[in-house]
Parts: structure tokens; C-alpha cells; sequence
């Protein structure tokens, strides 16, 4: 039955079935958009969180005492480079370019994979050398739930973007695929700016 | 061993108390029942094929409907419950605590589970049939918000005979909310029963705003949309900025109670007010989120049923973007006595009150619509007619309540509760039941009873005043919300008598419902004209129920209320606009993934609330392997064939 259907429409609209699917695709692309604005929301309340609770340290340590710089900004900088490699990604994909384009996710997925590092890294160092855990004070319970709310989207787009790889390795460059390459990549640029407000209001004015 | 299962199993259900025992008995005998009936009559997999894995907008429509009933019936019993426990003085039908756990789930259930799932219900049967569209933007994603909301639902749901209920009333003001001092898992089913179906409520906004913005037929400007599909949009997009902020509440409680943080705890830099501002910057949006649409429902019904056009549209679309616009910056009304100061208690006064400009607009309009029509009584009609009244008294007493000095004394009074309760009854209940009669038709081919339907209304109607009224003057009197019983000194008694007699009366209203639907289903005509009120809008030019394609071909738009228009020119002499040929549908496949993830998800949260791990990492396990099956799914459409489209509508209107 359903074979039937999808005989019929390719044999007699084969012409209007492509662009009602392009049609489809950037419907798809529009309503990640509106997403990416609930997922705004959803970050501004996690810092204005942050913002109220900041300096209810509860006698525990203090952003200025756990913050080390150095690792910060080498993350931010590593971040800052897989969203420029995200891009090249997308100017592969408009080439034509498979490999270019899997090649370059795949230098995305390896930087986001060691910001992730240095931000685990980071919590265990904080947990174990400074005893400061999410149950210490109101300050470290709305730190770790920010910034870990950002890792977690981060760790979510690492794991789609290597099963968006391996689709891509199965069907090339397609209108799917392309609008899923589309929306990762503005799903990944969208984390760096959260994580630009991050460094700026969490670490930076922590420390300053 | 035979012991410890039975300490796990004391624990596990809920003991002791003789109603809940009697549910208990209830719900075995219902599963058996359903299990038994779908066994029988070998409908199991019909069950399955044609509604839980249906991704067609109107099925989803009608299980939202039929969910949202059912949730009505529980809310209402515990309402009844409550009622029993004040009719006098002294009584003793429920303790303290059962008391406490029944006003939180009536007014969760009432507001998320039944207000905002019948209003799911509608928007997904109106809105793509409104705007002349096959389907919503995202069918997928459609079936899987209804299924968190099922399931959350379900969640909630089963803590009063597992684990227990929660008890902190129904926006969980920490520190009641903590661990300290909610220490069971009552608690715990709140936040996940409520964190799970709110995902599928954000989605759902998402959907209904591409949908709208996206999929309307050729044609069809913004301004000449139905107002019930502006009010959609306007609740939508209050959605998408609200919904958010519930999540994040929930979750920050939620790492409170799990991982020891302190957010909102007394101790250790928490900040409970914290709590109280997030979750009303959700939950006062919230309430115009479901009474939105309702305003957008009273507008088709008026303009139908008094033969004209709709007064005022411009000022009626200005009036719903500016209440969603304004619902942000009124949360602060909730908590004047809390010491916030003059200046921001003035300033949410003032905005609170600004809401009033916009409604009141909007019901100058709907009585300048009726104001030299021809009005026909019909139950949808009838419903807004009773919905006037019964929210300018709401509407007003609102406003009394703003007034932030006089708030001192209301506030947590009686007087509270009826305001909240003629609004949310008289603007929200009554418009989806107005909406539910006037869309009956489209959904299922056949009109309700009017003769039952008027006893249900005259009975809701006289019910809801006799109710409501004389809580007003409980609380001038001092009767605070939330109390379990009071003394004979108080003088509360007589009061309080007429208005547990006003909440049976709603409750037979009800009753009468169900028996309008149940002897509609056996003995009303069928519908074969597809337009049973002389309506104005596109759904009404298709047949009812309508197929699984809406619309054979997709209409061409030039006016608002197209339909009207088109039916102006056939009575001219005009003949109807060629048909454009037919042309295979595109549609979306059934899929199983979006109830399998929602039930994962079900999981998940039940283990959470047990704090049980080998439960809950094999149900995000299941979350996560159902979304990357649907990520490697490429075969998500199907194409219906000329042929089919044409035997179809041959059998539905008679000819092509």
C-alpha cells in the first residue's frame, strides 16, 4: 500500500516533490530558529540565577579564590575556533565537498571534545583540590548548573554531530542533509556566544 | 524476605486511608476492563496503527480531548472533596494532610493537565483546517508533545496511590517544596510529571507558531486570519518565552531535592524568593496562555452565530499581541505583601492594570458583533454568552486585587480564590467547552444534544455563582485559602454551605456532559453538509469528519472569513473558481517513536522520583536511542495518489 503511494508520487510528481521538500527542509530550519530563542530564555534565567545568588558564598570559596584564568581562556579560544571550523564546514558543504565537510566536522567535534576536557577537568579540580561541590553554597549551585547546562549542549551537539557524520558518510550531500549540517551549525554558533556571556559574567567578573 | 516486601510494599503504595483504597480498586478494575475490551475485540493493534503511532493532526486532537476530560473528572472530584470537607464546621472527612496533597493536585491537574491539553486539543483540530493547511508544520514532533503531556500526565498522576502526593500547594513554594520539608516523593512526581509534559508544551508552541506563520493557504495575510488562529499565535509565542522558565525552575528545585544544592533552601545562601519570582514569571504568562485562546474561540462563535462580521479586528489583534506582551511584567502581583517596596509594587500594579484596557476592548467588540445580528441560541453561543458576565465580574475584582494596599488584605483570602476561579472558570472552562460544541461537528460528524447541553449549562452556570459568590465575602470575612476547617465561632458556616451546594451543581453540569456525549454518539444525525452552522471560516468548506488530507486542494484566499465570502458569491450566481486539477498529497508517515520516547521519558522520571538509577539511566538510555533511530530515519513521507484523493472525496461530498 504504502510502496504504491510512494510510486504514484514519484511517477507523477516528480517535479513538484522536490520542491515541496525544499519547502519542508527550511520549515525545519525556521523552527530551530524559534528553538534557539526558547533556549535564550532558558540560558537568561540560568544567569540572572547566577547573577541574584553570586555572592551568597555561604562562607565557602569564592569565584576569585576557584577560578584559574589560564584554562578559561584556553577554552573559550578553543570554542571560538570550532565555531570559525563549523563555519568552514558549511562553506565546504556549499562547494559540494564531502570530505571537506566531514573532515572539518570532524575538527569541530575534536575541539568541542577538548573544551569539554578542560571543563570536566576544571569541575573535578574545583571538587577535589577546593572541596567546592554543587551543595557547598548558592554561588557554586548556580555556577555549576550554568556553566554545566553549557557543557551538557555542547556534549549533546558532539554526539549529534558524529551521527550527523555518519549519515553524511551514507548519503552525501543531500536537501536533508544539508539542512541538518545547517541547523548544527547554527546550533554551534549559538553555544559560543552563550559561552562569550558566560566567560564575560561568570569568570571575568568573577575574578575582576 | 516476606517481610521486607511488605515494609517496600507499605512504602511503595499509598495505605490507609479508605478513598484511596477505594481507588486503588477503581483503577484495577478500569485497566482490567480496557485490557479486557481490547482483547476481545482483537482491537490491540487497531489501537496501536490508527491512533498511538498517528502523527495526523485531528487524532492528536481528539486524544489531547479525551485526556483532558478525563483530567477534568479527577480535578473536579478532588474540588468535590474539598467542598465536602468545608460544607460545615468540624467535619472530618479528610485529615489535614489529605487535604493539603488534594488542593495541589486539583489545581496542577487543573491548570496543566486539563486547561492547557483541551487547548492543545483545539488548536490542532482548528488551526490547520483554519488557515486551509494539510497539516501542522512538524506532525512528528506534534504526536511526540502529546505523548510527554500523556505521560507526564501519567506520571503525576499515579503519585496518589504510589508514593503519595505532593502537598505543597500547586506552584510548590520552596521551602515547603524541600527537602526539609517535603521529604517524601510526592515532591519528586511534581517536578517530573510537570518537567516532561511542559517539554511538550514548549514544542507545541513551536509548532503552532511555524504552522501558522508558515502554512497558511495561498492568500492568506496575517490580517485576514481567523481570530481563533491570532489567538493560537498569540498564546503561542507567550509560550515559547514562558515555558523556559518553568523548566529551569523545576530543574533548579528538582538539583535541591537531588543533589543536596542550594537554590532555593533556607540554609546555605539559597534564596526561596528566588523561587517565587521564577515561577510566576511562568505562571502568571500561564494563565493568559489559556485564557487567550478562549477570547479567540468567543470571536468565531460570535461573529457565526450572529451573522456578521466580526467588530473591531484590527483592535482585536492589537488587544490579544498587547495582554501577551503584557502578561511579562505583572508577575510581581502575586507577592506584594512579600516587601518588595512602594515603587515596584506601584509598578506592577500599574501594569496589571493595563491588562484590563485590552480585555475590556475586547468585550466591547464581541457585544458591538452581536448588537443588531441575528443571533441564534445555540450551545456555543449560549457558553459565550455566559462567559460575559461571568468574566467582567472577574475581570473586575481582578482589578480590585491589583490595587496593591488593598492587596494587604485580600491577599490569600477566599477572595482569591473565587476571583482566580470566575476567571479561569468563566473565561477558560467555559470558552474550550464553547469551542468543544461549536468544533464537535468538525471532529466527529455529528452534533451534540442541545436539550442535554442547555441542563449542562444552566446547571454549570447557576452551579459556578452559587459556588463562587459567596467565597468572595469568605474572604472579606477572614477566611484564608487553603484551610482544612474551621470552628463554629467563625461563622463561616452558612456560607460556605451554599457554596459546596454551587460545587455539586457544576458537578451534575458535568455529569449531564457526559451523558450529552454518550446519547449524541448513539442517536444524533449525522452531519453531512460539513457546515452545520453557517460558519465563516475554512474548515467549515471541507467535509466533516474531514479526511486525512484536509483539503483535496488547497484553497485560494481573498477575504477574511473566506468562506463566508465564497458562500455570498455561490448565493449571487457566482459559480466557484475552477478547481486547480488534483495532484498527489504529501504526507507524513505514522511513526511509534514518539510514544516509545514518551514512555522512556515516564521512566526516566520514575526512577528519578524513587532515586532508583537502575531505572532512570536505561530510560534516558531509551531517550536517547529513540531520538537517533528518528535522526537515521530518511523515510518519513508517503504520497497519496490522484486516485485515492478522488474515491475519497467522491464517497465524502457525493461527487468530485
Amino acid at each position: 500500500m504504502e510502496a504504491a503511494h510512494a510510486d504514484a508520487g514519484g511517477h507523477s510528481a516528480a517535479g513538484g516533490s522536490h520542491d515541496e521538500h525544499e519547502d519542508h527542509e527550511s520549515l525545519k530550519t525556521f523552527g530551530f530558529w524559534i528553538f534557539l530563542i526558547t533556549d535564550c530564555i532558558l540560558f537568561g534565567t540560568l544567569f540572572a540565577t547566577y547573577i541574584v545568588l553570586r555572592g551568597n558564598t555561604n562562607g565557602g570559596p569564592t569565584a576569585e579564590e576557584l577560578f584559574q584564568m589560564p584554562g578559561i581562556i584556553a577554552s573559550t579560544f578553543i570554542l571560538l575556533t570550532s565555531s570559525f571550523t563549523s563555519g568552514l564546514a558549511v562553506l565546504a558543504m556549499n562547494r559540494g565537498s564531502v570530505k571537506g565537510l566531514i573532515g572539518w566536522l570532524i575538527v569541530t567535534a575534536l575541539l568541542g571534545a577538548s573544551f569539554i576536557t578542560l571543563e570536566i577537568t576544571e569541575f573535578v579540580h574545583m571538587v577535589q583540590a577546593e572541596n567546592a561541590t554543587i551543595g557547598t553554597s548558592a554561588f557554586l549551585s548556580a555556577f555549576y548548573t550554568l556553566v554545566g547546562t553549557h557543557g551538557l549542549h555542547v556534549s549533546l551537539g558532539l554526539v549529534w554531530m558524529i551521527g550527523l557524520m555518519i549519515q553524511l558518510s551514507r548519503h552525501g550531500i543531500t536537501t536533508v542533509t544539508k539542512r541538518k549540517v545547517n541547523v548544527i551549525s547554527l546550533y554551534w554558533h549559538f553555544l559560543d556566544v552563550v559561552w562569550i556571556f558566560v566567560f564575560t559574567i561568570v569568570y571575568m567578573m568573577g575574578v575582576m | 524476605m516476606f517481610e521486607s516486601i511488605k515494609e517496600f510494599a507499605s512504602e511503595f503504595f499509598v495505605t490507609g486511608d479508605p478513598l484511596i483504597y477505594g481507588a486503588d480498586v477503581g483503577i484495577a478494575l478500569t485497566m482490567i476492563a480496557i485490557v479486557f475490551v481490547l482483547t476481545y475485540f482483537k482491537r490491540w493493534g487497531w489501537l496501536w496503527r490508527e491512533w498511538l503511532t498517528s502523527v495526523d493532526h485531528k487524532k492528536i486532537g481528539i486524544m489531547y480531548i479525551i485526556a483532558s476530560l478525563l483530567m477534568l473528572f479527577r480535578g473536579g472530584v478532588d474540588a468535590l472533596l474539598m467542598r465536602t470537607q468545608l460544607v460545615m464546621p468540624d467535619v472530618e472527612f479528610l485529615n489535614p494532610e489529605h487535604y493539603n496533597q488534594i488542593f495541589t493536585t486539583h489545581g496542577v491537574i487543573m491548570i496543566l493537565f486539563m486547561a492547557m491539553p483541551l487547548m492543545f486539543g483545539l488548536f490542532n483540530i482548528v488551526i490547520p483546517l483554519q488557515i486551509g493547511a494539510r497539516d501542522v508544520a512538524y506532525p512528528f514532533l506534534n504526536s511526540l508533545s502529546f505523548w510527554l503531556f500523556f505521560w507526564g500526565a501519567m506520571l503525576f498522576n499515579v503519585s496518589f496511590v504510589i508514593g503519595g502526593s505532593p502537598d505543597a500547594g500547586w506552584l510548590a513554594y520552596p521551602p515547603l517544596s524541600e527537602l526539609s520539608h517535603s521529604p517524601g516523593v510526592g515532591q519528586d512526581f511534581y517536578i517530573w510529571g510537570i518537567q516532561i509534559s511542559g517539554i511538550g508544551s514548549l514544542m507545541t508552541g513551536i509548532n503552532f507558531i511555524v504552522t501558522i506563520l508558515k502554512m497558511r493557504a495561498p492568500g492568506m495575510k496575517l490580517m485576514q486570519m481567523p481570530m481563533f488562529t491570532w489567538s493560537t499565535l498569540s498564546s503561542c509565542i507567550t509560550i515559547i518565552f514562558a515555558f523556559p522558565i518553568l523548566t529551569v525552575t523545576l530543574a533548579l528545585l528538582f538539583l535541591d531535592r537531588y543533589l543536596g544544592a542550594h537554590f532555593f533552601t533556607l540554609d546555605g545562601g539559597g534564596n526561596p524568593m528566588m523561587y517565587i519570582n521564577l515561577i510566576w514569571m511562568w505562571g502568571h504568562p500561564e494563565v493568559y496562555i489559556v485564557v487567550l485562546p478562549a477570547f479567540g474561540i468567543f470571536s468565531e462563535i460570535v461573529a457565526t452565530f450572529s451573522r456578521k462580521k466580526l467588530f473591531g479586528y484590527k483592535s482585536m489583534v492589537f488587544a490579544l499581541m498587547s495582554i501577551s506582551f503584557f502578561s511579562f511584567f505583572t508577575w510581581a502581583h502575586h507577592f506584594f505583601t512579600m516587601g518588595s517596596g512602594a515603587n515596584v509594587n506601584a509598578f506592577f500594579a500599574i501594569t496589571t492594570m493595563i491588562i484590563a484596557i485590552p480585555t475590556g476592548v475586547k468585550v466591547f467588540n464581541w457585544l458591538f458583533t452581536m448588537f443588531r445580528g441575528r443571533i441564534s441560541f445555540k450551545s456555543p453561543m449560549l457558553w459565550t454568552m455566559g462567559f460575559i458576565p461571568c468574566f467582567v465580574i472577574g475581570g473586575m475584582t481582578g482589578v480590585l486585587l491589583s490595587v496593591a494596599p488593598a492587596d494587604f488584605q485580600f491577599h490569600n483570602s477566599y477572595f482569591l480564590i473565587a476571583h482566580f476561579h470566575q476567571v479561569l472558570i468563566g473565561g477558560v472552562a467555559f470558552g474550550y467547552f464553547a469551542g468543544l460544541y461549536y468544533w464537535w461537528p468538525k471532529m466527529f460528524g455529528f452534533k451534540l444534544n442541545e436539550k442535554l447541553g442547555k441542563w449542562a449549562f444552566w446547571l454549570w452556570n447557576i452551579g459556578f455563582y452559587v459556588c463562587f459568590m459567596p467565597q468572595y465575602f469568605l474572604g472579606l470575612d477572614g477566611m484564608t485559602r487553603r484551610v482544612s476547617t474551621y470552628g463554629w465561632d467563625m461563622g463561616w458556616g452558612p456560607l460556605n454551605m451554599v457554596s459546596t451546594i454551587g460545587g455539586f451543581l457544576m458537578g451534575i453540569g458535568f455529569l449531564f456532559q457526559v451523558w450529552q456525549i454518550a446519547h449524541s454518539i448513539k442517536f444524533m444525525e449525522r452531519d453531512t453538509t460539513g457546515d452545520p452552522w453557517n460558519g465563516r471560516t475554512l474548515e467549515w468548506s471541507i467535509p466533516s469528519p474531514a479526511p486525512v488530507y484536509n483539503f483535496a486542494t488547497l484553497p485560494q484566499v481573498t477575504a477574511q472569513d473566506e468562506w463566508w465570502e465564497e458562500k455570498q458569491r455561490r448565493e449571487q450566481g457566482h459559480k466557484p473558481a475552477p478547481q486547480p486539477p488534483l495532484e498527489p498529497i504529501h504526507m507524513p508517515r505514522n511513526s511509534g517513536i514518539p510514544f516509545i520516547k514518551s514512555l522512556c521519558w515516564f521512566i526516566a522520571g520514575f526512577g528519578f522520583v524513587f532515586d532508583w538509577l537502575w531505572m532512570a539511566i536505561p530510560g534516558l538510555a531509551g531517550v536517547a536511542i529513540c531520538m537517533l533511530v528518528r535522526s537515521f530515519t530518511y523515510n518519513t513521507d508517503y504520497y497519496i495518489p490522484v486516485d485515492e484523493v478522488k474515491r475519497t472525496e467522491a464517497a465524502l461530498r457525493g461527487s468530485v
